[in-house]
């Protein structure tokens, strides 16, 4: 079962950040990459979502839904920004 | 949900009426989500299948034979029952007439809704922006939205290409095999002509369409894709 | 909340006494993952005990081939609320991988190919309650599912089970492993439904 992109997390993004988010861009806090959010490599059907970089497959986005409430840790991103 | 639309064997569109949707853009997707009579909850996301001008709003699923949600969907549904829905979800892998083209349309097997929901815009609008479409699925009898895409090609003009990969009829003359670099090359627009293209369908579908492009030239910031999974049914 | 008529999902009717509060029970074996399947060739693969501990000791495929195992039919409970009973698998128990073993470590740290890991106390691995499980429903363990091995936890929930597990790293002090980090509960009975941090 190969990984889906970004595009699988829209909706929990949108809720978790009050906007759309996969036209975001995130910096890989391992190796530098940018990439927009919806070009990341998501494993979904986990305890949670697991978004990993593209390029060095760290995971750079985890998405928790707990009791009505989404989590998001973004340890694995140096930076986070709306690109323009 | 209004209307159940048989489009081949194991798909049916889903037409919805949702009270206070404020319109999507060509290419987004709504989250599904159903909830049983204990509280078990399964939550799914399916592209829209119809485009913003539409008066409806459409989904398209294929049934798998062992999933949550999809026999769910196409067998138990009836007009008059509610569904739980959240979007329009989506801002990366959406069409607009702003975003121009050449356009450059390829879809695996379920990848093909978005698609539709982007040729229907483009013929709303009156586009002029020069678009080709490829369809890869296994067999003529598993082209969704068969009638509607054939008459684009006789009544609108439209470039609209299938590749039949398992099963072929009589007097095929079209592509029968799964994508490959020396097929995309047949019908791809150039790379020097810099085309927007949007490549849909399980993953390892989107993956190889992708690399074909790009080893063809086409730069990757060009090329926007959607994977699904057996997870999205 | 709208319900959704008819709609039943996967579920399939089973004994309640043995379904912990919040599941539900599958017939089938769903297949969820933090990342990429790692594919670690056997000639390379080997099971470390590592950390606090006197002498470090590990095994290679072969080695660990012949070990004495079993065959342990248990339920299985994963914090996403599916649960299926009656799994059958084949391991080695850890108390034969421990045996021998001199330490002052309460908890160990289990790791994996691909860097996933996950923490217990060492008594939840002791006591014929772990193995390192190779053989699923009497074939080797699909890589899909954790193979060539994984840890099996089964009175935890299952994501302390670790996939392609390669070794247990002995510690005096907890780590909380990747799940835990990320706000999983650090121990995750799921009897008392101990799923998220502080439940």
């Amino acid at each position: 079962m190969g990984a889906l992109d970004g595009n699988a997390i829209a909706g929990v993004l949108h809720a978790a950040f009050g906007e759309e988010m996969t036209t975001a861009t995130g910096t890989c806090a391992t190796c530098g990459a940018t990439n927009l959010l919806a070009t990341l490599r998501v494993y979904l059907r986990a305890p949670g979502a697991v978004a990993r970089c593209p390029v060095c497959d760290e995971v750079q986005l985890v998405l928790i839904e707990a009791r009505g409430f989404v989590c998001v840790d973004l340890r694995g991103l140096a930076a986070l920004s709306h690109a323009e | 949900m209004v209307q159940l639309v048989d489009e081949t064997a194991r798909t049916k569109s889903i037409v919805l009426e949702v009270p206070g949707w404020a319109g999507h853009r060509a290419g987004q997707h709504i989250d599904v989500r159903l909830t049983a009579e204990d509280g078990y909850q399964a939550e799914r996301s399916y592209s829209i299948a119809s485009a913003p001008e539409d008066r409806y709003v459409v989904i398209t699923v294929e049934r798998l034979d062992d999933g949550e949600v999809s026999p769910y969907l196409t067998d138990e549904l009836r007009p008059g029952d509610e569904l739980e829905l959240r979007g329009p979800i989506g801002g990366y892998f959406v069409w607009e007439q702003k975003l121009g083209g050449p356009l450059l349309l390829i879809g695996g097997g379920s990848g093909v809704v978005p698609l539709r929901a982007m040729l229907r815009h483009y013929l709303a609008i009156g586009s002029a922006v020069p678009v080709r479409v490829l369809y890869s699925t296994r067999a003529l009898a598993d082209v969704i939205y068969r009638e509607e895409l054939m008459k684009m090609i006789d009544d609108d003009g439209l470039d609209i290409r299938f590749t039949l990969t398992r099963q072929q009829p009589a007097g095929w003359h079209g592509y029968a095999r799964r994508i490959d670099e020396s097929l995309l090359a047949d019908l791809a627009f150039p790379s020097n002509e810099h085309p927007l293209v949007y490549i849909c369908g399980p993953t390892g579908f989107v993956e190889t369409a992708a690399g074909g492009l790009v080893a063809l030239g086409h730069e990757p910031s060009r090329i926007r894709t959607e994977r699904f999974g057996p997870t999205g049914a | 909340m709208a319900i959704s008529r008819g709609f039943r999902g996967r579920r399939t009717g089973a004994d309640p006494a043995r379904v912990p509060p919040g599941q539900y029970v599958t017939g089938d074996f769903p297949v969820l993952s933090a990342g990429p399947t790692p594919h670690t060739p056997l000639a390379e693969w080997t099971f470390e005990i590592r950390g606090v501990v006197d002498t470090p000791v590990s095994w290679t495929w072969d080695e660990f081939g012949a070990l004495p195992n079993e065959t342990i039919t248990t339920d299985i409970h994963c914090v996403t609320k599916w649960s299926k009973l009656d799994t059958v698998w084949r391991g080695v128990s850890l108390d034969t991988l421990l045996d021998g073993v001199e330490t002052t470590a309460q908890y160990v740290l289990a790791f994996s190919d691909g860097g996933y890991t996950t923490n217990l106390p060492l008594d939840d691995v002791m006591g014929g309650k772990a193995w390192v499980a190779f053989e699923y429903d009497g074939a080797p363990l699909d890589p899909e599912h954790g193979g060539p091995a994984r840890l099996l936890v089964p009175h935890l929930y299952f994501w302390k089970s670790a996939k392609w597990v390669r070794g247990l790293e002995l510690r005096d002090r907890d780590e909380p492993g990747f799940w835990e980090m990320y706000g999983y509960h650090n121990y995750g009975d799921p009897w008392k439904e101990q799923r998220y941090a502080g439940d």
